[in-house]
């Protein structure tokens, strides 16, 4: 289908942009650069919205399923014959739904940072940045190979360090890239072996020829990598889980989430594109890309299933005992996160089975606009109180009207409160848990409950609680174009859910018959509200009853407000064990022994001349005398001993 | 019985050499030890001359190279004293053992 | 195209260098003749494709033959194939690179770019040689420079350095002349002797000399390329050597060895390839992760680029060591990421040390802020070294990785996974030195007033960065190019498997 070749444009729009700010924006369009960003990511949008009408509504469809079209492709490079990386394009229901929301959230983010970061010395340099990471996202979901989507899923990785590290005079900021990019590093070396696993075994790249191949339950190919097995786990167990951690890692599963929260030294902005809507969902987006091959193997699905229950659970947790309003949010999207990951845990191939599937997708949807509106939210008012903390904030409602409604608005979908989108998509994940797996949706259930109540602490702890202590009201929400992606932003929170999902976006393409079963919808929803009524006791007013509840938590607050001490375990781990006990000797032993040892040659070598330098005594007499005795020597070895 | 035979003219001639070669290894006198290099050259020509005379009769190479060797030591005799005067120049010494400075 | 042209042109320019005055004619004299290597070199690659394009399956393009010593059966024989034309590209563009880095050479500079080009007329030599005698040669004549630049113009503990480098060196390439005695005395070419390449090639060896000289060969020009556990002559080099030096060193030099390997030893003794490719892999596999482990612990700019080197040498001595054809290709273009990248490295590492005359990274900060054309270049060589796409390091280090899974072996399987976890310590070294140097708050008031990167420093690095992006973003060029000659060696050592 050639006349999808426009598409390549999408991605491609961004990368210029990237191109034009990172060579020439500092020097020559210092203010202007916005403008460049925010219009090459407009025509995306424009883009992407047109190629979701065309192909969802138009001619996406064959015999009502929606057909996988490959719209461009090129080889990049021919490792042999047979296996070569593509640059390919990838039309198919999830890919088409990434790129609607990944240029709009991205879009609305462009928006925001204009009034957001207007006066930064490196003004250029973000929208450089914003444009790269955009550029890569959309790569990542278009690709159509499985090395091209770890490539961008690289550049993903690393124009977050570049927007994390955006401060780079704070070494806190500088400190939190690193982990961010050392972690999904770490992540992505499974990605990668599991690539070569895959690819070895399926002898293809190509993600239709290997979900083609390795879902043959008769093609050699399948039988080869099934019966192969390493530890006792199949390879193909072996290829998916390692494919699912890299995914883990860019999605901050338990336990590779520690970089997330830490990430939040970056530019709200930015928080609000890469670690809400786009690049967190990677790993979401990678397991249902590969879901097909994934549906076959029950013990990598459990693997996702239990890590991102896990995952979700305590997140939540985590999250009702931060005081800094980002990373609540960051904790949150974990959280969220865990709920998509396990929906498509619990997720079978094809039809009504897969519903799990399609949910997650949903909650991936609806999630991006609800989340990436708070961290706009949490932008706003930072903005205005410069500071990330609880305390100092408090009664900002009547300060910031439009920020406070949006937010609530966004709270309200993310707690599940019917008619909010959010409701809608944790409704169908929550149904998909209760079908195949009793102990995981108590968890959700669970969860969900815990959701409302740490959203609307955070709600109230930012807009009631006390009296505002800012009084600077004619710094006010920031201008309009930071007003603007909130309204928008709000305005798809609310009608989001509406989208009929189910019959876009599913596992096999065909559509899906959905239904809001009021008596099933009941508890979590009660939960929720259950949960709001507790915030809303707690933290509305300023009163010691939030303190006191933590007191009689004890230890278990202790350990939450902590993050669980994981962090301090993996710095155990890195700085004691892997710097001391293996760095530390890896150079010692070089300096010490290897190099010690060519020194030892060259000072044996040197002592072993010092010893017989004594011959060349300078005594001419010596000389003659070792003269003729070598004559003498010579004469009785060819008179005796020659013959 | 009486006949020189040539094994008594290598007799004189060994000792000879063995002469010059202890001369050689003693003398710290760098004249002297010149003497004793002389006296070794002429050893190797009673060598020569004797080897001729005995065992080839007909032929005159040896002779040949005793005249050439003869020429040789003169000029080596040159050559070393001059070296010897310069050494003297320098060091106010014709002691071989002052003039050890090439050495490692 | 007459490669001896490549020889000659450096050779003249060298000469020309002898006979003018003052630093301004030594260095338009010594751009000149580098740029003019330059457009050749691009010229070969246009010519060689041109003739690829044409249908000329010969192996060995433009040969010329002459022989300069009958009785030995010496011969003056030179070629090139993909892989050859890929080493002289990265020879053009590290020289040039080098030789404007330099351009503000104050001592001696005469001397200093004579040697540096005479270095290049040794290595050009050696890619086209077709006669491992002549090889050998070329060798030696790239080794005695380094010695001189290092010991001359070095810095830090330059004389130990300088005789380490060079007598480490020296070892390899005598046990280099072993090997290749003991295989030309093995060779039987109509009743003589042959040390052509080609010839050699065709012949079958007796395994048991294969067996016997294989190692020296092999040992004797990993030396030059980081073979553990030979490689301490690499950190201690580099960090004495002045910036162009380091760069030619690791950009150039290193890389005389992995094609020594590859072309000579590996090719010419396939049997023994075989029968060792064990411990080259284990060797290939030690450097890579213990380079890597030790790189972190370094506080020097420099030694941390060296390490770095040892550990990415070890990808192509694994490429090497793998034998199958996608991994022969991957070790090839490793060695010219590296090289490009390494001296990318190197010229920032320089650049920075020439303004805050200190390399250490604990001393630096906050260079992005005074000094941004520089920090980029060293963020880019970064990036470039812990293997992102869009650089020239993730091509090479994924057809390494690919090309290493394709052999079935278990153990070897194992090796892979080690050298692919090598990316994540790479990742934690190359972070460390950024996150340190360039971001950060800045350590010490005088870097306010450092200037950013000059012309000469600009084009230098532009040309190297080019050269990455260009296998980066657009791999199946060079890909296309290298493979023939790796498909070449893949089926001579499948055709002695049997």
């Amino acid at each position: 289908m050639s006349h999808y070749s426009y598409i390549a444009l999408i991605p491609l729009l961004p990368l210029a942009s990237f191109l034009i700010l990172g060579l020439f924006g500092r020097k020559y369009f210092k203010t202007f650069s916005g403008t460049i960003g925010t219009g090459s990511l407009l025509a995306s949008a424009i883009l992407s919205l047109y190629t979701a009408y065309q192909y969802f509504f138009i001619d996406g469809k064959v015999n009502g399923v929606f057909q996988k079209i490959i719209a461009l492709k090129y080889t990049w490079l021919q490792f042999s014959p047979n296996v070569s990386i593509d640059m390919g394009i990838i039309l198919d229901p999830i890919s088409v739904m990434m790129i609607v929301v990944v240029t709009f959230v991205s879009l609305m983010v462009h928006l925001f940072s204009l009034g957001y970061m207007k006066g930064e010395e490196r003004f250029a340099t973000y929208y450089a940045f914003l444009s790269l990471f955009t550029f890569s996202m959309l790569g990542l979901v278009l690709s159509s190979n499985i090395f091209q989507i770890y490539m961008f899923w690289e550049l993903v990785g690393v124009s977050s360090f570049l927007l994390i590290g955006y401060y780079f005079e704070k070494p806190s900021a500088v400190a939190a890239a690193k982990k961010a990019f050392i972690v999904t590093r770490f992540a992505d070396l499974g990605f990668l072996i599991g690539i070569l696993i895959l690819a070895f075994y399926s002898g293809t790249l190509d993600f239709g020829v290997l979900i083609e191949r390795l879902t043959a339950t008769q093609s050699s190919q399948y039988i080869s990598i099934t019966s192969a097995s390493f530890l006792g786990p199949s390879m193909l167990t072996w290829g998916l889980t390692l494919v699912f951690i890299g995914g883990a890692g860019k999605s901050a599963m338990f336990p590779l989430h520690i970089w997330l929260p830490d990430a939040m030294e970056g530019p709200t902005p930015v928080s609000a594109l890469i670690h809400a809507a786009t690049m967190v969902v990677a790993g979401v987006y990678l397991v249902a890309r590969l879901f097909p091959v994934f549906s076959i193997d029950v013990t990598a699905l459990q693997i996702v299933t239990y890590v991102g229950a896990f995952s979700a659970l305590l997140a939540a947790v985590i999250a009702c005992t931060q005081t800094d309003i980002k990373r609540v949010l960051a904790y949150s999207t974990m959280s969220q996160i865990g709920y998509m990951m396990f929906a498509l845990g619990v997720s079978k191939y094809g039809g009504e089975n897969g519903l799990g599937y399609m949910a997650s997708m949903f909650h991936l949807f609806t999630h991006a606009f609800f989340k990436s509106l708070l961290f706009l939210g949490a932008g706003a008012v930072i903005h205005l109180v410069h500071s990330n903390e609880m305390k100092d904030m408090g009664g900002l409602r009547k300060l910031m009207p439009i920020t406070h409604i949006t937010f609530l608005i966004a709270c309200l979908a993310i707690a599940g409160i019917p008619p909010f989108s959010g409701f809608f998509s944790k409704e169908e994940i929550l149904l998909a848990a209760y079908q195949s797996n009793l102990l995981v949706y108590g968890l959700a259930v669970f969860t969900s409950g815990l959701t409302a109540f740490y959203m609307f602490r955070l709600y109230y702890s930012i807009f009631w609680s006390r009296e505002a202590l800012v009084h600077d009201t004619h710094h006010g929400e920031g201008t309009f174009s930071m007003k603007l992606p909130l309204i928008v932003l709000a305005a798809c929170a609310l009608v989001a859910g509406f989208v009929p999902i189910a019959s876009l976006v599913t596992s096999d393409g065909a559509a899906l018959e959905t239904h809001i079963d009021i008596k099933f919808s009941a508890l979590p929803v009660i939960l929720a509200i259950l949960g709001i009524a507790l915030a809303t006791f707690l933290y509305k007013t300023k009163s010691d009853r939030a303190s006191n509840v933590a007191e009689g938590f004890g230890g278990l607050y202790k350990a939450a407000y902590k993050k669980f001490y994981i962090d301090e375990i993996y710095l155990f781990i890195t700085k004691k064990i892997i710097f001391n006990l293996i760095g530390r000797p890896a150079a010692w032993i070089d300096k010490n022994i290897v190099d010690g040892f060519m020194n030892l040659l060259a000072t044996t070598t040197g002592k072993i001349s010092e010893l017989i330098k004594g011959f060349q005594s300078g005594k001419v007499q010596n000389y003659a005398l070792y003269f003729f005795g070598g004559i003498l020597g010579l004469a009785v070895l060819f008179i005796y001993f020659w013959n | 019985m009486n006949e020189i035979t040539i094994t008594h003219i290598l007799f004189v001639s060994t000792a000879l050499f063995f002469i010059g070669m202890y001369g050689l290894f003693t003398r710290r006198n760098m004249i002297t030890m010149l003497m004793a290099v002389e006296l070794i050259l002429n050893s190797v020509n009673i060598n020569f001359v004797a080897f001729n005379k005995y065992q080839y009769p007909g032929k005159l190479d040896g002779v040949f190279f005793t005249i050439f060797l003869i020429t040789i030591a003169a000029a080596e005799a040159a050559v070393a004293i001059a070296i010897i005067i310069n050494l003297y120049r320098s060091h106010n010494s014709i002691d071989v053992e002052d003039a050890s400075e090439l050495k490692y | 195209m007459n490669l001896s042209i490549l020889i000659i042109l450096p050779l003249i320019t060298t000469f020309a260098i002898l006979f003018v005055k003052g630093l301004k004619q030594v260095r338009t004299v010594a751009l000149i003749g580098s740029a003019t290597q330059f457009l050749l070199s691009l010229d070969l690659l246009f010519v060689y494709w041109k003739e690829r394009t044409a249908g000329n399956t010969t192996q060995f393009l433009f040969d010329f033959d002459y022989t300069w010593f009958a009785p030995m059966n010496i011969h003056y024989h030179i070629g090139v194939d993909g892989i050859s034309v890929a080493m002289i590209l990265l020879t053009s563009f590290v020289v040039i690179a080098g030789v404007l880095v330099s351009w503000a050479q104050e001592t001696l500079n005469k001397e200093f770019f004579f040697l540096l080009l005479f270095l290049s007329v040794g290595a050009y030599g050696y890619f086209i040689s077709l006669d491992i005698f002549t090889l050998f040669f070329f060798l030696e004549v790239a080794v005695i420079p380094k010695f001189l630049l290092i010991g001359i113009w070095g810095s830090g503990k330059k004389e130990y350095s300088a005789m380490k480098l060079a007598l480490m060196l020296m070892g390899g390439s005598g046990l280099v002349f072993v090997g290749l005695a003991g295989l030309y005395f093995n060779t039987n070419a109509n009743g003589a002797h042959s040390f052509d390449l080609i010839q050699i090639s065709q012949m079958h060896i007796d395994i048991a000399a294969q067996k016997l000289f294989f190692p020296f060969a092999f040992v004797g020009f990993g030396i030059f390329t980081a073979l553990f556990p030979f490689h301490t002559w690499v950190p201690d080099g580099h960090s004495s050597a002045p910036t162009a030096a380091s760069m030619f060193l690791a950009g150039i030099s290193m890389k005389l060895g992995g094609y020594g390997c590859l072309r000579v030893a590996t090719y010419l003794m396939p049997d023994a390839a075989h029968y060792y490719s064990w411990v080259i892999i284990l060797l290939a596999t030690i450097a890579i992760i213990y380079g890597a482990f030790a790189t972190m612990m370094q506080k020097d700019l420099k030694y941390i680029n060296a390490y770095s080197s040892v550990s990415h040498c070890g990808f192509v001595l694994l490429g090497i060591g793998m034998l199958t054809q996608t991994s022969i290709t991957g070790a090839v273009l490793q060695m010219v990421s590296h090289g490009l990248m390494t001296a990318l490295f190197f010229a920032a590492i320089g650049m920075i040390y020439s303004r805050t005359h200190t390399r250490m990274v604990e001393q630096l900060g906050g260079l992005l802020k005074v000094i941004p054309f520089i920090s980029t270049v060293f963020v880019i060589a970064g990036l470039c070294s812990l293997g992102l796409p869009g650089f020239s390091g993730f091509v090479a280090e994924m057809t390494v990785f690919m090309g290493s899974w394709q052999n079935p072996d278990q153990w070897y399987r194992f090796a892979t996974i080690l050298a692919c976890a090598s990316i994540v310590v790479t990742a934690v070294y190359i972070l460390r030195a950024t996150g340190k140097t360039v971001m950060g708050p800045i350590t010490d008031l005088h870097y306010h007033h450092l200037t950013d990167a000059t012309w000469n420093e600009k084009i230098a690095t532009g040309i190297l960065i080019i050269g990455i992006v260009a296998i980066g973003i657009a791999p199946f060029w060079i890909n296309q190019l290298v493979t023939p000659g790796a498909e070449n060696i893949f089926q001579h050592l499948g055709n002695v498997l049997k």
